[in-house]
């Protein structure tokens, strides 16, 4: 007790609290009470949700259509031997690259590289075919190319393999790949397709948008042209659309209004699509067909590069009774050249 | 010695704070024994949780919300900001449980001089706030932690698993109709066990040293106007006052206002009247704020991040979701799930069949003690949705009936599934081994069922004939409630078997493409199966 208060005496200084230190102390609290309300006001959730049930607004792809024409071919058929030489005489079929790719213009070219497969088995787009038309783009003055595609194997191998990463390379083109971040969702008033998730990076700079497709056999939907070629542009869950195929790929016709879809039939793969293997699945068939209407050029490809009866192949059919594109090829306006 | 009784003693205010603290205790355990179907009518049982500031505060990091009654919590920061941590010693059941067992084990027998040693600030007593730190810092990562050590998530989730079961062990169908487990409750039992048990070292080791709760409403203290006051003219220096501190808050030498209890009990042991709680008392004579060095506070940061980052880098939220992570009706999807579970558990002691369990490693180490459904030991009651309704923070949303079941106005949407039942023909009866069976039709409640049959004659073994009935599933009906996998006379491993994927809480864990039970219901009508 006694070795205690050394304070007996005049309290020390700081023993009371100054007015200026009161209203400070009193006003950091009430702050504090009332910034905590209010915060917790700002951020209250009064009302549950159903989760999975949220309604999700998705944008839509507007159409990157030219304009219709009532001269020029809509649909061209080009026969050679070289893919840059038959490439070139089909787009002079159809009027020129220039119809299409004005000066300025960023286009996005969507091949197909699914499938981490060399060139020579025909599963992906050829590298020879991507050089031939990102060549026309530029010589119609395109200021860019975009590549991007989602394939089903892990997109840095498939482009590299398929040989597209060199082309992007040596060309200067823009190779996009599917990232985390590339994809926001999509609304369409599809068949089935209703809400999904897609690949929309490369649309956020593109004006001009070319599908560049390989002709293939598929397993399940019995071909893969330029229509089944925008699959490559959703992601999420897309294995799940192999259980209503043939309303999903007619649904890309309305998803999709490209300026411009190429196929390549240069060589095409006959059987064991879409993945192929053997090069004896692979047949020359030395064409392009290429055109504004999708459903068009699928049409010829399936007929005269598969080899097969358009009767069973009920997509297309599907497109063409909603009025996306025109089964009947030869009731179009076409031309069939020889490069 | 004869015992003076002094009527004035009964309005101490260690006593009006022990009554406050029977009370609060015994409403805690009221509201636990009554989160049953059959006593619930309606009482707020998750009051404590959506009082608790850090349940508030932490999901309203990970969800940019504050859900529903977790505005509650503004009602404790108030007193907190006047007074101090009133909550840790008035109100808070877990801290009542330490306070009380620590008495009842501890040193009260001791020597006067132990005791206040025992009751000296250590820096130990730091560590609370680089936990609180680090459960912040996951938080900001993207995964709400707080339920690991959070007072009223850890009691209730004790209660739940362990403490009731118990009861139910030892007194048969005093707390449940028929026994109920949990799996892996030894693992929270030990750590109860532990947890009160280190009362005897440390008395209030938990509240002292590890409690989140507590150095969250110890940083709020930092600023509040009531604190204790020496008068260091009357002070004697004779520790006294140390001698049922339960904070350990130094009220003999400069005040450690983030570690006061304000119990008020070195107010009453002081010989010398020196104590007060005061409005406003100079700063001088304290320690204001909590004593975390800036390296520790770095390190709990670092902590809690890579938490987050190696949990979620292990892949059992995204693509390597195990097919065991069914999670209860109404749930949000997976990494939103992780963001609002604080693993209280009060989902699992509401369930009417015991299907929900605490997680052990199936979501990850994120996802500890969360709940998920084995429908080995229960079902998924088709007409309920108690789990929903008790969950504090929103991981199960408070949906309706007719949302679950989507019926009514909710036709269109379809209900929730949890998952999707595979049957198992190798294990089937009437698939391998030519016996009659379809107990899983017969209990599918949905209408019309998800399970359907087809009769068959088969050549026995023998050489007779019999027929049976063979069953199929329609994924697009199945809700995943596993009342087949529970009914199913397989018991050990059910010849049919939920798991997540089909789940609607998730797009990416959908298995239809249309998601479309609604279309498969119009199919049906069509097809006027």
């Amino acid at each position: 007790m006694s070795a205690s208060n050394q304070n007996d005496a005049a309290p020390l200084p700081g023993d009371s609290v100054s007015r200026r230190e009161f209203l400070l102390r009193l006003g950091v609290t009430g702050a504090l009470i009332a910034g905590s309300g209010l915060a917790a006001r700002a951020l209250w959730q009064p009302k549950h949700f159903v989760p999975g049930f949220e309604k999700v607004k998705g944008a839509q792809l507007r159409s990157y259509a030219p304009a219709v024409s009532k001269v020029l071919p809509s649909l061209a058929i080009a026969h050679g031997t070289a893919h840059e030489a038959t490439i070139r005489a089909a787009m002079t079929a159809l009027g020129g690259m220039d119809r299409f790719i004005q000066n300025g213009d960023v286009v996005m070219i969507k091949p197909n590289v699914a499938f981490d497969r060399p060139p020579a088995l025909a599963a992906t787009t050829h590298p020879d075919a991507l050089r031939a038309v990102a060549k026309l783009c530029f010589e119609a003055g395109a200021h860019k190319v975009i590549i991007a595609d989602n394939p089903i194997n892990s997109p840095t191998g498939c482009f590299l393999k398929s040989g597209l990463t060199t082309v992007a390379a040596e060309m200067n083109l823009d190779l996009m790949y599917p990232e985390t971040n590339s994809f926001a969702p999509l609304s369409l008033d599809g068949e089935i397709l209703k809400e999904w998730t897609f690949f929309n990076t490369p649309f956020k700079k593109a004006n001009k948008v070319i599908g560049l497709a390989p002709c293939k056999d598929h397993n399940l939907c019995h071909a893969s042209m330029t229509t089944k070629n925008w699959y490559g542009l959703l992601g999420g869950r897309r294995n799940q659309f192999h259980q209503h195929i043939h309303s999903i790929v007619s649904d890309f016709a309305l998803m999709m209004k490209p300026t411009l879809v190429i196929l390549d039939g240069m060589n095409v793969l006959m059987s064991n699509g879409p993945t192929g293997g053997r090069l004896s699945d692979v047949k020359p068939m030395n064409t392009i067909v290429a055109g504004t209407d999708m459903i068009a050029v699928d049409a010829y490809g399936y007929e005269h590069l598969l080899e097969r009866d358009i009767a069973e192949l009920t997509y297309l059919h599907k497109a063409n009774d909603r009025g996306l594109g025109n089964i009947n090829w030869k009731d179009t306006l076409y031309k069939e050249v020889q490069a | 010695m004869k015992l003076k009784f002094n009527p004035q003693d009964l309005l101490k205010l260690r006593n009006v704070r022990r009554v406050a603290q029977v009370f609060f205790f015994t409403l805690f355990l009221f509201f636990v024994f009554v989160t049953d179907l059959r006593y619930l009518k309606g009482y707020p049982v998750s009051l404590y949780l959506e009082l608790d500031p850090l349940v508030a505060f932490a999901t309203a990091i990970t969800t940019h919300t504050v859900y529903m009654g977790l505005m509650w919590s503004l009602l404790l920061i108030l007193p907190t900001l006047l007074f101090g941590r009133i909550f840790c010693n008035w109100i808070c059941p877990y801290g009542i449980l330490h306070h009380f067992t620590g008495w009842l084990l501890g040193k009260r027998r001791a020597e006067e001089r132990e005791r206040i040693e025992a009751n000296r600030y250590k820096k130990l007593y730091s560590l609370k706030y680089v936990i609180l730190i680090a459960m912040i810092a996951a938080a900001i990562g993207g995964t709400l932690q707080i339920g690991w050590l959070d007072p009223i998530c850890l009691f209730h989730r004790s209660m739940s698993t362990v403490i009731l079961p118990m009861i139910n062990l030892f007194v048969p169908s005093s707390i449940y109709v028929r026994q109920y487990f949990h799996v892996g409750a030894w693992v929270i039992g030990f750590l109860l066990l532990f947890l009160v048990g280190m009362n005897v070292l440390i008395p209030r080791f938990f509240c002292r040293v590890l409690c989140p709760l507590g150095a969250f409403l110890g940083t709020l203290s930092s600023v509040a106007l009531w604190r204790i006051d020496r008068d260091t003219t009357k002070c004697v220096d004779c520790d006294l006052c140390l001698k049922s501190c339960e904070g350990a808050s130094d009220p003999q030498t400069q005040l450690r206002k983030s570690e006061c209890f304000v119990c008020f009990n070195c107010i009453e042991d002081c010989p010398e009247d020196a104590l007060s709680f005061k409005f406003m008392p100079p700063l001088k004579r304290e320690v204001t704020a909590p004593v975390v060095p800036g390296r520790r506070a770095f390190l709990g940061t670092l902590i809690g991040l890579g938490f987050y980052a190696f949990g979620r880098t292990s892949g059992a939220s995204a693509r390597n979701y195990d097919k065991k992570v069914i999670r209860p009706p109404g749930s949000v999807e997976e990494i939103d799930f992780l963001d609002r579970c604080i693993k209280c558990d009060q989902c699992i002691r509401v369930c009417p069949t015991n299907v929900l369990q605490p997680a052990l490693m199936e979501s990850g180490l994120e996802g500890i003690w969360t709940p998920i459904l084995n429908m080995k030991i229960g079902f998924c009651e088709v007409n309920c949705t108690l789990c929903g309704e008790v969950c504090p923070t929103g991981a199960i949303q408070r949906v309706s009936i007719e949302e679950k079941t989507g019926t009514g106005p909710f036709a269109k949407e379809g209900p929730i599934k949890l998952g999707t039942a595979f049957f198992d023909r190798g294990r089937c009866l009437p698939w391998a081994m030519e016996t009659p069976c379809v107990v899983c039709e017969e209990v599918c409640p949905v209408s019309p069922k998800a399970i359907f049959s087809r009769e068959v004659t088969i050549i026995k073994r023998d050489g007779n004939p019999i027929t049976l009935r063979q069953p199929y599933m329609d994924p697009a009906l199945c809700i995943g409630c596993g009342i087949c996998e529970h009914e199913c006379p397989v018991t050990d491993e059910a010849a049919i078997r939920v798991t997540a994927i089909g789940e609607t809480r998730s797009r990416d864990r959908r298995l239809l493409m249309d998601g479309g039970v609604t279309s498969a219901v119009n199919e049906l009508e069509k097809r006027q199966r």
